[in-house]
């Protein structure tokens, strides 16, 4: 059974069906629909992968062309698929933690009056994620980029009643739309370089490439992949997409999307190789973003930015191994980050849920009375992410800092800086887990939410019209579940079964996700022998008694991480305040200061540009116009309208005519 | 003794062509304006057929039923027209028809 079309044809039959019928069909019967499409569309993905691993080695590859697309002379794109090793892996872990998110959203949605529709977006971005992995040609790529984009944009926004939500919605896509640019440029470059555009032919002719076209092409991808992973510099849409829905902060900004630029990048391994200096880049990007987004997630109170922040730093990861060539170690970091990123955000969905829609951790503490099962996964989580052993994250977050030591120059920097930022992320994530679960005081019992100072500077506004909005009676979000807002006599009780089930399933994975690419034997490193055929690029590692110690190190560094946490904020012996600095609270200030850029001199630029349309365009092309006006309005009295005179026009013009040829012939 | 040669016929169509023309001018009465045409076409044929028999060519008379076919087709038209205009108001007067005035 080789019928590829498969995968993203039931997702997308799903969404059609939800567009024609999704109002009928209802709440919840509409999830249901959706979920079985995501479902079906995992089968199918399931049962190709084995049908693909039943191949020899060198013939695992799947390529299906529907259609030509767009014959255009030698520019010939095609509706294909290619499923070889690489799309095969995302499709597994795209539609399986895709199904298990959209089960949970059906609990998590109840009763919310928009429910179909939420459902109908969130089976087109399935849809369209599968086709940009699927896709054999950067074109059809290009179309699951914009089509993930938009449905991002849709579901940042879906409570767009909300001004905070649709702006946030709009951020996304703006920045997004930066990032886009360079995909097309770098689309162009590729066809004018190799003459195609398809991956297979790319990947042949790429080590006949010039170097530097090469790093014009990859530094290209990379601004695409910036732009939808959320890099430095256009990294700031992702906590403000935080305004959607929890689920989609779990499918979309964490576990699939923001790894796009992943997946395009290791598809372009083979023109990175040759790359040069532009790989260097790529490291020291992901690694700055790394370190700067896990300090601004030290001091979020939001649950919910805590991890977008922490999204961000983990993407940086991937792209300090992309950067260092050590695409198995940015794969592996991607499935794990998939498990326990999106095990964590649906984790948080539940405690919000339980907690009337309250999203600030000031406001929790000793949950894990209350929420044992929720308690359990996202400590789970919680070890995964924080790199204890044996858990999924410290595998694959190990492996990208061992792939990053022997980088030349400087990647023993690289390395420490990627230490560092795992001690942060086993700190800030220490801090979530006691401010949601220890604590002790059950802090929504004695404070008020007037008394909780507000966050120092308004660029965290979405962070604060969050709260505004959930406590608006005529908010949507607000009508569902519990409807009324936290009071101090809350008893918070736990998610519904239809929502823990997903958070069980990633917590085992969360767990054991790292028998994916063991270290110590040959024979256990089975992704990187699964992925080997389909990326190039080599990364040296350091030898085995280094890699032994830098491991030893990490784990000392995670653990401290955790112990420092537990030390400020279970025990109290360091003043908290002192750590969450407003510098921290407000992401560096990167945001404000884009948002002072763009809207001082960016704005005056913009209204010069405005003007010069005005004043100068608008102007030349109004003047042709005014200036015939003018001409005609003194050549009209010409015409009298007296035949007569235009007889005696026609007649002295008939004698001109005659005199002049005279003339000439005399002449 | 005196003979018309072919340079009075020329002559003479070149007087019948000025009487149109100027006719066509000065006259307002769009009936005779149209008739002043009329004479301005035929001291044309006037010349094609002298120019035909100066130089022994039929072409020339050839031309002159065109020019005939063609102005009994204008006549139709011009006519209807003139007698249209004359319908709707009272006289007749080029001057006064002049809608069409820039």
């Amino acid at each position: 059974m080789d019928q590829v079309w498969l995968i993203p044809a039931f997702p997308l039959a799903g969404f059609l069906l939800l567009v024609l019928a999704g109002r009928r069909l209802g709440d919840p019967k509409a999830g249901w629909l959706a979920t079985l499409a995501v479902a079906g569309s995992f089968v199918a993905s399931v049962a190709l992968f084995l049908s693909l691993r039943s191949q020899p080695e060198d013939a695992r590859q799947i390529a299906e062309t529907l259609w030509t697309w767009m014959p255009a002379d030698s520019f010939q794109v095609s509706f294909g698929f290619l499923f070889d090793e690489l799309s095969a892996l995302m499709c597994l872990f795209i539609t399986g933690v895709g199904a298990l998110i959209h089960l949970y959203a059906i609990g998590y949605m109840r009763d919310d009056p928009e429910f179909p529709r939420f459902f109908t977006y969130l089976n087109l971005f399935v849809a369209s994620m599968l086709l940009l992995v699927l896709g054999d040609n950067l074109i059809l790529t290009f179309l699951g980029w914009e089509g993930v984009g938009a449905c991002s944009y849709l579901l940042i926004s879906f409570w767009f009643t909300d001004p905070a939500n649709a702006s946030a919605g709009k951020k996304a896509f703006v920045t997004n739309r930066i990032g886009d640019f360079g995909f097309m440029l770098g689309t162009f470059l590729v066809f004018v370089t190799f003459g195609t555009i398809d991956y297979l032919e790319i990947a042949e002719a790429a080590p006949g490439v010039a170097a530097a076209t090469a790093t014009a092409i990859a530094l290209l991808f990379f601004l695409a992949a910036t732009g939808k992973s959320a890099q430095l510099p256009l990294f700031v849409w992702l906590p403000d997409a935080m305004a959607g829905p929890t689920p989609v902060s779990a499918l979309i900004h964490a576990a699939t999307m923001v790894t796009s630029g992943v997946f395009l990048l290791t598809r372009l391994s083979p023109i990175l190789e040759r790359a040069g200096w532009a790989n260097d880049l790529i490291a020291w990007v992901g690694a700055l973003t790394a370190l700067l987004a896990a300090g601004a997630a030290l001091a979020q109170n939001d649950i919910k930015k805590v991890l977008a922040y922490s999204t961000v730093s983990q993407l940086g990861f991937m792209f300090i191994a992309i950067g260092s060539q050590n695409y198995v170690g940015a794969l592996f970091h991607m499935i794990t980050h998939a498990f326990f990123k999106a095990l964590l955000f649906l984790g948080a969905g539940a405690v919000i849920y339980s907690m009337a829609h309250e999203q600030d951790m000031r406001r929790y503490g000793n949950l894990r009375k209350y929420l044992p099962i929720t308690f359990i996964t996202m400590g789970i989580g919680w070890v995964a992410i924080s790199g204890i052993p044996p858990f999924a994250g410290f595998w694959s977050k190990d492996e990208i800092l061992a792939g990053s030591f022997n980088v030349q120059p400087a990647g023993q920097l690289l390395w420490l800086v990627g230490l560092v930022t795992a001690i942060l992320t086993a700190f800030y994530m220490t801090r979530l887990m006691i401010m949601t679960f220890f604590g002790g005081a059950e802090q929504w019992r004695s404070d008020a939410p007037e008394s909780l100072p507000e966050v120092p500077d308004d660029v965290d506004a979405v962070d604060a019209h969050a709260h505004a909005a959930h406590g608006d009676d005529d908010h949507a979000h607000d009508d569902h579940g519990h409807g009324h807002h936290l009071t101090p006599e809350h008893t918070p009780r736990e998610a519904p079964a239809l929502m823990l089930a997903p958070l069980v399933v990633l917590s085992v994975f969360a767990a054991v996700g790292g028998v994916l690419n063991l270290p110590f034997a040959d024979r256990l490193h089975v992704l990187e022998k699964w992925v080997e055929p389909v990326i190039s690029g080599e990364h040296e590692l350091p030898p085995a008694g280094v890699q032994w110690i830098l491991a030893i190190i990490s784990i000392i560094g995670a653990v401290t991480g955790v112990f420092l946490a537990y030390r400020v904020y279970q025990q109290r012996k360091v003043d908290a305040a002192k750590l969450e600095r407003p510098v921290l609270a407000n992401a560096w200030y990167i945001d404000a200061t884009y948002a002072d850029v763009v809207g001082g001199p960016g704005e005056a630029a913009f209204q010069g540009i405005a003007d010069f349309d005005h004043d100068v365009v608008d102007a030349a092309v109004v003047g042709v116009g005014t200036g015939t006006g003018g001409l005609a309005k003194r050549l009209r009295p010409l015409q009298s309208g007296f035949v007569r005179s235009y007889a005696f026009g026609i007649g002295v013009g008939a004698v001109a005519l005659v005199a002049f040829a005279v003339l000439r012939m005399s002449l | 003794m005196f003979t018309f040669t072919d340079t009075w016929y020329l002559v003479l169509a070149a007087a019948i062509f000025a009487i149109g023309a100027v006719g066509l001018i000065v006259r307002r009465n769009p009936l005779v304006m149209f008739m002043c045409v009329e004479l301005m076409l035929n001291a044309v044929n006037l010349t094609f057929v002298t120019f035909s028999r100066m130089l022994n060519d039929v072409g020339g008379q050839a031309v002159v039923f065109f020019v005939m076919v063609v102005a009994a087709a204008e006549v139709v038209v011009g006519l209807a027209i003139i007698v249209a205009i004359m319908r709707r108001r009272e006289g007749a007067n080029a001057d006064d028809i002049s809608l069409m005035r820039g």
